[in-house]
């Protein structure tokens, strides 16, 4: 078996919604694959097809070699899914948790309570093991359902959306962790809306849109075909309703984007005179450019570039926030 | 494969049993509540009660497991803690299962109890071996009864609301106070589709010097009844992860 996760023609139809349509890509064993997209891009019922939580319309797909159709059971043996939100269980300790979910996956009895301690450790859980999961905070539940999701000692691990939620600290944290993974030759199949996270943590990204794949590469070979162009940074005093649509009439040439409310980051091969049109622009708008930066392309350059989606589309969490 | 499953519902169970089952709620509706009906009885006639007692275990069975488990399948559908069942190596049907028996064991914990206590304080001399055939799968029926009414709607409350229909006609109907044949026919018939009929009608030939194939014929409709519930409840399960 040369790959874990296979893909073929995967589709997916909520009556008239295509959620997921026809993608096709495939996971090498220990690789670190990411799914990048917006929100309701096709990312999570991806996985919960490939988990056996919900059936494909069309298309095939196998988990090591196990059909999702027919082998689904066998394949889950060796699956550890760590879903969006924390499903363990509140009125548990976290050992009491980790436990439970040994007996669930068939852990030899002997090999239980030391597995699930090796794990509290390598998550620093340890201090809070008798603790209720109810008193744990988001990021030590994040921390504690990957370690549930490892229990069992999984060939590939499912993360969706692992850090979605969680305080900068307690994100940067729980990166970390997903980080050192790779050494125990796990694969990851990680689903992010969040670009410098898969740029950190993946092999390979495919970027999903509308549920379609629309690029499968290495976050450096995505970098480098945004390096064609020059990336200029501008920021603005305030921020100015419209403004990127202004300027785009005025400089129809080039592909402008937002990076923040009162940021705008200009895509352009020739970017002769761009200076001075901006420059114009601003004065006849009445207002101030803070700073300019000319900066080397980043994964969320590349992503606007292959997509043409903003990054602020990728900034929205799930509800609209 | 079949191991994984076996695995996977005794661990279940044990896991609802200590989750929601041994919490004061549903001892309290579990055993309180037919423990009160009983006592108003007896209380109006206190010299008949042997009379009442198989209709008092039946009651026991109908609402110690019905108690819980019209709840856990949906709460764990809102929480997200069913899909941690579904993404185990069990089979659907395990998981169903494995709730069911939670309701079952819950409910034979609560329904021994009653029955000795009934057979020490009143002398009475049933045949154990009829009352375990109709009490095991009279356990059955009523959870698998909670779990299908349970995926038939979306919310914990309506689930709740939807299974006091069918107890409470089930009690004045199935025989549990007056005996079915004291009924009108047309209330008869409706008597004789309904479950808990078989259970006290089963109880009583267990307290009674009946023949076996009147008990028999009780534990096979009783067995009837446990597929009609459970088969529906896992194709509704199984199409809210299609």
């Amino acid at each position: 078996m040369k790959n874990v996760v296979d893909v073929k023609e995967l589709t997916k139809r909520f009556g008239e919604l295509v959620a997921v349509d026809h993608i096709n890509f495939e996971v090498g064993k220990g690789e670190f694959f990411g799914f990048l997209g917006p929100n309701g891009a096709g990312k999570t019922t991806t996985i919960r097809i490939l988990t056996g939580l919900s059936k494909p319309t069309e298309g095939r797909a196998s988990v090591l070699g196990f059909d999702i159709n027919s082998r689904i059971v066998e394949a889950k043996r060796h699956i550890g899914v760590v879903p969006e939100i924390s499903n363990l269980y509140d009125e548990f300790s976290a050992i009491d948790n980790l436990l439970f979910m040994a007996q669930l996956y068939g852990v030899p009895p002997t090999q239980r309570r030391k597995r699930a301690e090796e794990l509290l450790k390598t998550f620093g859980l340890y201090e809070r093991k008798n603790n209720l999961l109810r008193t744990f905070s988001r990021g030590m539940k994040r921390a504690l359902t990957i370690a549930a999701a490892l229990i069992h000692n999984p060939k590939i691990l499912f993360l969706d959306e692992p850090t979605v939620g969680l305080d900068v600290v307690a994100a940067r944290s729980l990166r970390n962790l997903i980080g050192n993974l790779r050494q125990q030759g796990i694969a990851i199949f990680l689903t992010t809306h969040y670009l410098d996270e898969a740029d950190l943590l993946c092999d390979r990204v495919a970027i999903l849109v509308k549920g379609r794949i629309i690029k499968i590469d290495t976050p450096k070979a995505l970098k480098a075909a945004a390096e064609e162009e020059s990336v200029i940074e501008f920021s603005f005093e305030r921020e100015i309703s419209g403004l990127m649509e202004d300027l785009s009439k005025k400089l129809p040439e080039v592909k402008i984007a937002m990076a923040d409310h009162n940021k705008l980051r200009i895509y352009s091969s020739v970017p002769t005179d761009l200076y001075d049109r901006v420059f114009k622009f601003a004065k006849g708008k009445g207002i101030k450019i803070q700073s300019i930066n000319s900066i080397k392309p980043t994964l969320e350059d590349a992503f606007i570039k292959i997509t043409g989606l903003s990054p602020i589309v990728m900034a929205i969490e799930k509800g609209g926030k | 494969m079949w191991r994984d499953s076996l695995r996977g519902i005794y661990y279940i169970a044990l896991k609802d049993m200590r989750t929601y089952y041994l919490k004061p709620p549903s001892l309290s509706w579990g055993i309180v509540f037919p423990l009160a009906w009983i006592l108003a009885f007896y209380l109006r006639n206190p010299r008949g009660f042997e009379e009442l007692v198989p209709g008092l275990i039946a009651m026991t069975i109908l609402f110690s497991t019905t108690a819980a488990e019209a709840v856990v399948i949906n709460f764990e559908l809102r929480l997200g803690s069913l899909e941690k069942l579904l993404l185990a190596p069990i089979s659907l049907p395990a998981v169903l299962l494995g709730k069911v028996l939670g309701g079952t064991i819950f409910g034979l914990i609560m329904t021994t109890v009653i029955t000795i206590v009934s057979i020490v304080v009143l002398g009475l001399h049933p045949n154990f071996l009829y009352l375990i055939l109709i009490i095991i799968p009279s356990l059955l029926v009523f959870s698998s009864l909670g779990a299908l009414l349970c995926v038939l709607v979306k919310e914990v409350f309506e689930a709740q609301t939807l299974l006091n229909l069918p107890r409470f006609i089930m009690i004045f109907l199935c025989g549990v106070v007056y005996p079915v044949s004291a009924m009108p026919k047309s209330l008869q018939y409706l008597a004789y589709i309904m479950p808990l009929t078989y259970t006290v009608d089963g109880l009583r030939h267990s307290f009674s010097t009946a023949s076996s194939t009147m008990v028999f014929i009780d534990i096979l409709v009783l067995i009837g009844f446990f597929i009609l519930f459970i088969v529906p409840a896992t194709k509704l399960l199984e199409k809210k992860f299609e």
